[in-house]
């Protein structure tokens, strides 16, 4: 194995212990590995290795044209799917300069909220149970399943939905929608107090994250970190605010940011963006508009020679598309800029000099999903 | 009113009749060990089943429900699957502590029952010490789980064993602490003068807020001592897998499993006979219809139905709050738990003396 010699010969120097987070260990949900040096408890040291669900996404587009393309990045970020998906339909209606039905605008936002959603509910889940509550991860769970059980009356699939398709989406809602929708959203937001009693205002949970994992605004700005992790960092990088795509620009939501810098304060922000996302399609749900989900294109996508580049606010920070097109049918060269890859990058700065226990609490906070970094 | 106090005094008296007196006492050891390895199996079997329920009516879903009806044979079942499974010993372990370790443990908890009291006359060994005794050796089981974070040469095993030696050091002193407020109020340290003590009210009610506050602290610190969340210390296993255990599978692991749930039953046991009147009923006022229908409970019962209380508190716990860190763990004990259980020490000296308790 590669680095295992290196891994071997520095234990023992300094007093310092070696040992290797993942990549099979509960606190990394996924196959990441990292490498802590321990003094006691406290982390000297973390160095993430990472490859080992690598896909080469990014090649294998290169080989598929425009259409099959969308589908390999549901498998990125599995999380936000529907995000990602609709990320590279928006590069690629740049590229043919296709016009987009208002249904179509709408339900695109409908499904990404609903994506946000879910993918906030598990990670909220999730960080209770890296913190030790193993309760909320199932509570969590009884709301999500309304989502994903929305999600396969309409597309068919729970987790990897593909359902967007460069000029809409692949298939009209489904009748029940709006319904499901609403009951959803009504037991949603019953839910949520029971959420912040059982986790929010816990002591424990308080004194776990206050003042852990800090990473100031600076650090925050020349790592490239984005998403909530960022705004909880106080920076202002809303996508959907900064750059609208789709109908962001008319609806009425709040960009969450916090001065807090700390895990705290990326749960906090995670908590609210919760409830902006169900504001959002509380605005939508009861508007959205008839017509064609579709718009006309033509069997085999041609995108003109140049480059194209579409950024979406995903539930972890901001996802970019990139393409080159040479003018024929497949990209000559795709990259994505995740945001997985960069919030990783700033985790040796944050758990620095914490304590193990800190450092799954961050791992928890800033919800890395380990595909989107491999791809 | 029955008791258990009748079945052993003939059943002493018969062996006593029947065979000199050392075979006699070497046939009641004989039973005894029986009956501690029978309410082992027992504890093992109801104590999984039971957190298993409990845990999954706080995470809305159904639990065991194959295994037989309700499920009620899943431990039986994964005690069977624990026993067939290989008894794997790993490379570069020390062997002889890595086999030892599991032993350790569960030793100790067995030797902790002598003194307990489960119903009026059954107990092993009404010793004059006995809460002493109990304190003094349930604090050997941190030797097992040293021995077995030492000996795994695994290094989440090592940091687990090291946190799980620091915890139950720093909490023995605030379950100490609490014992001795009780043992301050009765003036012995015989478990079964402590039970007789509360015939007209249990420690908790007769006590005042010593007693109280006693209790919460035995409660916390009882917790953190069986290493059990919020306490866990030891196994966080998201942060380090399986803490002590990691290395041991099979009857190995299934050891230290049941180790934890005797020694869950254990403090709580503890508990129901210091601050809950062990086995004597509740009662309120002198010579009512709530009294005289209470008495018609037996003992027993009332020992296990305490403990089994206070089990489900403590599984509560463990299913509703996150875990702390360790620092945070050890400011807890030694800068709020200890200095509190201190100053309540000596009011409940001064309650003692002045004889203000009812």
């Amino acid at each position: 194995m590669y680095r295992q010699s290196e891994i071997l010969d520095r234990s023992g120097h300094d007093g310092y212990m070696v040992i290797n987070v993942g990549p099979q260990h509960p606190a990394t949900h996924g196959v990441l590995h990292f490498v802590i040096t321990l003094n006691g408890e406290t982390i000297i040291k973390l160095e993430p290795h990472i490859g080992y669900i690598h896909r080469s996404i990014e090649k294998m587009c290169e080989s598929l044209n425009y259409r099959q393309f969308v589908y390999t990045t549901s498998r990125m970020d599995y999380l936000s799917s529907h995000i990602n998906n609709h990320a590279c339909c928006l590069a690629v209606e740049k590229g043919l300069e296709l016009e987009i039905p208002p249904r179509a605008q709408i339900i695109r936002i409908l499904m990404d909220e609903l994506t946000r959603l879910a993918s906030h509910q598990l990670w909220w889940g999730s960080m209770a149970m890296d913190i030790g509550a193993l309760t909320p991860f199932f509570h969590a769970f009884r709301e999500r399943e309304m989502i994903t059980d929305i999600f396969e009356d309409t597309c068919g699939t729970r987790l990897t939905m593909n359902y967007m398709v460069p000029g809409g989406v692949m298939a009209d809602l489904h009748p029940d929608f709006q319904q499901k929708v609403k009951v959803f959203l009504k037991q949603f937001q019953e839910k949520l107090p029971e959420y912040d009693e059982l986790v929010t205002g816990n002591i424990i949970f308080q004194n776990r994250t206050k003042g852990v994992g800090i990473l100031s605004k600076e650090d925050a700005i020349s790592y490239g970190v984005s998403g909530p992790t960022a705004r909880a960092s106080g920076v202002s990088c809303d996508v959907r605010k900064l750059y609208p795509y789709g109908v962001y620009d008319k609806l009425d939501f709040k960009e969450i940011t916090d001065t807090g810098c700390d895990t705290w304060a990326r749960y906090i922000v995670r908590m609210e963006e919760m409830r902006q996302s169900i504001h959002i399609i509380e605005q939508l749900i009861d508007n959205i508009p008839d017509g064609d989900f579709q718009a006309k294109t033509k069997a085999v996508l041609k995108l003109p020679k140049g480059e194209y580049y579409s950024r979406v606010e995903t539930a972890r920070g901001e996802l970019g598309v990139y393409i080159v097109s040479e003018g024929g049918t497949t990209p000559y060269r795709i990259k994505f800029r995740s945001p997985g890859f960069s919030n990783l990058s700033a985790m040796e700065t944050m758990v620095k000099g914490g304590k193990i226990g800190d450092f799954v609490a961050v791992m928890g906070s800033v919800d890395l999903v380990i595909p989107d970094i491999d791809r | 009113m029955w008791s258990l106090e009748n079945i052993t005094k003939s059943v002493d008296s018969w062996l006593n009749l029947q065979f000199s007196p050392t075979i006699a006492f070497l046939i009641e050891a004989v039973i005894i060990m029986v009956l501690v390895i029978g309410l082992f199996a027992f504890l093992g079997l109801v104590l999984v089943y039971m957190e298993r329920k409990v845990s999954s009516f706080m995470q809305i879903r159904l639990g065991p429900n194959r295994v037989g009806p309700m499920g009620i044979f899943q431990t039986a079942a994964d005690t069977l699957k624990l026993i067939v499974k290989e008894g794997f010993t790993p490379n570069n372990v020390d062997k002889f502590l890595f086999n030892l370790a599991p032993f350790i443990v569960m030793v100790v908890a067995m030797v902790v029952l002598a003194p307990f009291a489960f119903s009026k006359g059954f107990q092993i060994w009404d010793v004059n010490v006995g809460i002493f005794f109990i304190t003094a050796v349930s604090s050997l089981g941190v030797i097992g789980i040293l021995t077995a974070g030492w000996s795994s040469n695994n290094k989440y095993s090592l940091l687990g064993a090291m946190r799980s030696g620091a915890q139950i050091v720093s909490y023995e002193l605030s379950a100490g602490l609490t014992i001795l407020v009780i043992v301050m109020l009765t003036g012995s340290l015989r478990i079964s003068d402590i039970i007789n003590a509360q015939a007209d009210g249990w420690w908790i009610f007769k006590g005042h807020i010593p007693a109280i506050i006693a209790f919460v602290i035995y409660i916390i610190a009882a917790t953190a001592e069986t290493n059990r969340a919020p306490f866990d210390m030891a196994e966080a296993e998201s942060e380090l897998t399986a803490g002590f255990h990691t290395e041991y599978s099979g009857m190995k692991f299934a050891l230290f499993f049941l180790a934890e749930y005797a020694n869950v039953f254990i403090v709580c046991a503890i508990g129901a006979t210091l601050f809950l009147g062990g086995w004597m009923p509740l009662h309120f006022g002198e010579n009512n219809w709530f009294n005289t229908i209470m008495d018609y409970i037996p003992g027993i019962v009332w020992f296990f139905g305490k403990a089994f209380f206070l089990i489900f508190v403590i599984m509560w716990f463990r299913w509703t709050f996150p875990r702390l860190r360790i620092d945070q763990l050890l400011n807890l004990e030694w800068k709020y738990l200890l200095p509190i259980s201190l100053f309540n020490l000596l009011l409940a000296t001064v309650i003692a003396i002045t004889g203000w308790h009812f």
